[in-house]
């Protein structure tokens, strides 16, 4: 995946480059030994999540019998995993077509089916940012407007972006559009502050459309790549919070002159099946183009991106880990599952 | 999504046939919808597990074998099982019985603490106690400017240190502050973490040890998968929690992360939180809450609800009327303007059964003031012959109609489609086809 964007004004050319697949955590790791503790960081929480569910996996492998013991354990890891009952069971199902002989067949078979699923939408994905897209990156400003449920980390997920842009040379600004949350705005400045960033800020209770529309006449004054648009998190299910975030969209698109270059979901790994009612209302309402998933360095696996691929082809972009600025990685669908599915280190060749 | 589990499981015994008395593999084929539908709630698997075991238990112990609708039978010990492990009744906040109520909150992050540290804090002001909140969350950005900001919401005082120092210390001082300034309940807010590690446990040790907590409440967002069992049991193992309290319950989510939790822990639910705003905190109701993970629907809070707002004696008109089947417009609109004096339209659509799987609910909950507005002024620019018998609109009484309520003949239009979805889906309600039936036996109306 490339971080996409055009400058605003020339700048060293480096910089501007975009980056290959896979290489965003390595470029912050040549910054500075903090950076190189953030992408330590982020890589050995990764590596955690890897081991807790895909060690699992690999060792149901290890016999070589191919029974129904064997797809019952691989059923009851995958729902573990939030993977979801109807997800499993068509994803086991067409493992069981390819009439697989032994272990290592249904192994390299669901390995197939997993990463199909989640590359599928990645090829055909519309964000103008990090989505598939021919021709010139959008013209700078280029903005991403960032929603989800309370309590998924969209503010810190935005400190982050915002820090990952900032290492690459993009100047950023971020709207702090949570105007209900007790303190958003505060905890979005103390991020800005902290990464040496511009926060366009109004009073709590304010119109978080109004906020949003200031940052984009702000950015072009300040002659900015990229701005980063917060809102504030609201239960999908609620109609009129929905509505209102839809007209924060239109604002945009309005200030801007087009739709946001993408709009990011921020999904906790922890949800569950909910998480799947959560993409399509808010896809419903603001089209989302790109997913994040945060809090992968606990246990939990957010398998649930499977069935929000399968069913509404939303890619997953990037990942968040830890606390600190840089633990933040782009999504790697391929080396995800081959880890996923990958023998452990002790294990025999 | 799929239909409620009773549909479901009459649509099992159909496909077997319409034998009277069902067979063991019957009844394992009905067991393995009863999975289903629990995993699709996100009870965690190994929860099922042992769920499904003991109600084929009680199934093969009891007359559903023998008995004439196996499918009612089954359901009506899924859910008495379900209400078992939730919980037969909820227990009350506990208080010290003298001196201070200290009050922990601890869970993950993104769950929900400090916004509940502020909403218990309410309720203890309104019930006549002097809470002080205290903040020791030092990591997240701003997580002492957020307690400070709810705190003046609700006009109490909040105990935080501007420098950073060990959770446990900052609440002997808060604990201090408390006594210095008579102040009978402090409500910390802890630090929150992704995954319970070794230092976060260490500092929630000490801060217990320091506190001697009165309640210890591990919080809990309904919306979480499999993984909330291992959530609650490293928290409740770390510092030995008293009490569950599970978050944005007024999403769509089944919530069977409750009952994977209950299962492990064995904590009661103390609370639940069901809106944004700081009143949104209530008592927890496994018995209601059993529907919720079925897919089929919390009648009894609905009702109570309507009952607080409306008063005895209209719910029973309407209740009546919804099962009678006999809807007119006059109805329509009363129906209309009590829904607004009730609130969140899709919260209390997701507590009538068989309507929380319906795909169309978000449209449904579009009713907004606006629409009500001029859904009454469309109505009132009928006769009352035409708002009982809504089929003599024709074009031109129409067209009189919109004129009259300064619409368009397109409105009017739209509010008579409004009107016999929701005429037909009161018909479904008490038509008993569909799901409903069985949950109405099971609460007995």
């Amino acid at each position: 995946m490339r971080l996409f964007w055009r400058k605003s004004q020339p700048a060293e050319p480096e910089a501007v480059a975009p980056l290959e697949e896979g290489t965003v955590a390595v470029a912050i790791a040549e910054e500075s030994t903090d950076e190189v503790e953030d992408a330590r960081r982020t890589e050995a929480a990764i590596e955690r999540t890897k081991r807790s569910w895909f060690g699992r996996l690999t060792s149901v492998f290890r016999g070589a019998q191919v029974d129904e013991a064997l797809w019952e354990q691989l059923e009851e890891i995958l729902i573990g995993a939030d993977t979801g009952v109807q997800v499993t069971m068509s994803l086991l199902d067409r493992v069981r077509a390819t009439k697989p002989r032994t272990a290592e067949e249904v192994r390299a078979a669901l390995r197939d089916e997993l990463v199909q699923l989640l590359e599928r939408p990645a090829a055909v994905s519309r964000g103008r940012l990090w989505g598939n897209v021919e021709g010139d990156p959008p013209p700078a400003p280029a903005l991403v407007l960032v929603v989800g449920v309370n309590g998924t980390g969209k503010t810190t997920a935005i400190g982050r972006l915002a820090y990952l842009y900032q290492q690459q040379g993009a100047r950023v600004v971020c709207a702090a559009g949570d105007t209900f949350r007790a303190a958003a705005i505060e905890q979005l400045q103390a991020w800005g502050k902290r990464l040496g960033i511009d926060v366009i800020a109004h009073q709590q209770g304010g119109d978080a459309a109004a906020v949003a529309f200031d940052s984009i006449d702000a950015a072009r004054a300040r002659g900015a790549d990229m701005i980063f648009v917060d809102t504030a998190g609201r239960l999908h299910n609620k109609q009129n919070l929905m509505d209102e975030l839809a007209k924060v969209r239109r604002v945009i698109e309005r200030g801007l002159g087009r739709s946001p270059d993408e709009v990011l979901l921020v999904l906790d790994a922890t949800t569950g099946q909910n998480g799947m009612s959560q993409a399509r209302a808010f896809t419903d309402s603001v089209e989302v183009t790109a997913v994040m998933l945060t809090k992968l360095d606990g246990t939990a696996k957010g398998g649930i991106v499977f069935a929000i691929a399968e069913e509404l082809g939303l890619p997953v972009r990037f990942i968040g880990t830890g606390q600190e600025p840089g633990d933040i990685a782009p999504f790697e669908a391929a080396s995800f599952v081959d880890a996923l599915l990958a023998e452990p280190v002790t294990a025999d060749a | 999504m799929l239909d409620a589990l009773s549909e479901r499981l009459q649509g099992t015994f159909r496909r077997l046939g319409s034998r009277g008395r069902i067979s063991e593999e019957d009844l394992d084929a009905a067991l393995r919808e009863v999975r289903v539908a629990l995993l699709e709630a996100d009870v965690n698997f190994k929860v099922v597990r042992d769920f499904i075991a003991r109600v084929r238990e009680r199934a093969v112990g009891t007359e559903v074998l023998k008995s004439i609708t196996p499918a009612q039978q089954i359901v009506s010990i899924v859910n008495d099982e379900l209400v078992e492990v939730l919980g037969k009744d909820s227990k009350p906040l506990e208080k010290a019985k003298s001196g201070i109520t200290r009050i922990l909150v601890c869970g993950i992050k993104g769950s929900g603490k400090t916004t509940l540290v502020g909403r218990l804090g309410m309720r203890l002001k309104r019930e006549g106690m002097k809470p002080l909140l205290v903040a020791t969350d030092f990591e997240r950005v701003a997580a002492t400017e957020q307690l400070q900001v709810l705190g003046r919401q609700i006009d109490v005082p909040v105990y935080f240190e501007e420098r950073e120092a060990p959770a446990a210390e900052v609440a002997k001082r808060a604990l201090r502050e408390a006594e210095r300034t008579g102040a009978n309940a402090v409500i910390v807010d802890t630090r929150g973490a992704v995954a319970l590690d070794d230092d976060l446990m260490d500092e929630l040790a000490a801060l217990a040890d320091e506190v001697d907590p009165t309640e210890v409440l591990i919080v809990v967002d309904a919306m979480t998968g499999q993984e909330a069992v291992n959530i609650a049991r490293e928290f409740d193992e770390a510092i030995e929690g008293t009490g569950i309290v599970v978050t944005k319950l007024d999403s769509d989510t089944r919530g069977g992360a409750v009952l994977s939790v209950r299962e492990v822990t064995g904590l009661p639910v103390k609370f639940i939180t069901t809106g944004e705003r700081l009143e949104a905190l209530e008592d927890f109701h496994p018995d209601r809450f059993a529907g919720r993970v079925l897919g089929m629907g919390d009648v009894v809070t609905l009702v109570e609800r309507a009952r607080e707002q409306m008063g005895e004696q209209q719910v029973e008109q309407v209740a009546q009327r919804m099962r009678s089947g006999q809807f007119d417009l006059e109805d329509f609109l009363t129906q209309l303007s009590q829904v607004k004096q009730m609130g969140n339209m899709a919260g209390m659509l997701d507590m009538i059964p068989g309507l929380s799987q319906l795909k169309d609910k978000a449209q449904i909950a579009a009713v907004n003031e606006a629409f009500l507005k001029q859904a009454e002024a469309i109505i009132q620019s009928m006769t009352l012959q035409e708002r009982h018998n809504p089929d003599i609109l024709n074009g031109s009484r129409r067209r009189r109609i919109a004129l009259g309520s300064g619409t368009t003949a397109a409105d009017v239009n739209r509010l008579l489609n409004q009107y016999r979805e929701a005429k037909k889906l009161m018909q479904m309600m008490s038509g008993g086809g569909r799901g409903a039936g069985g949950l109405r036996r099971l609460l007995g109306f």
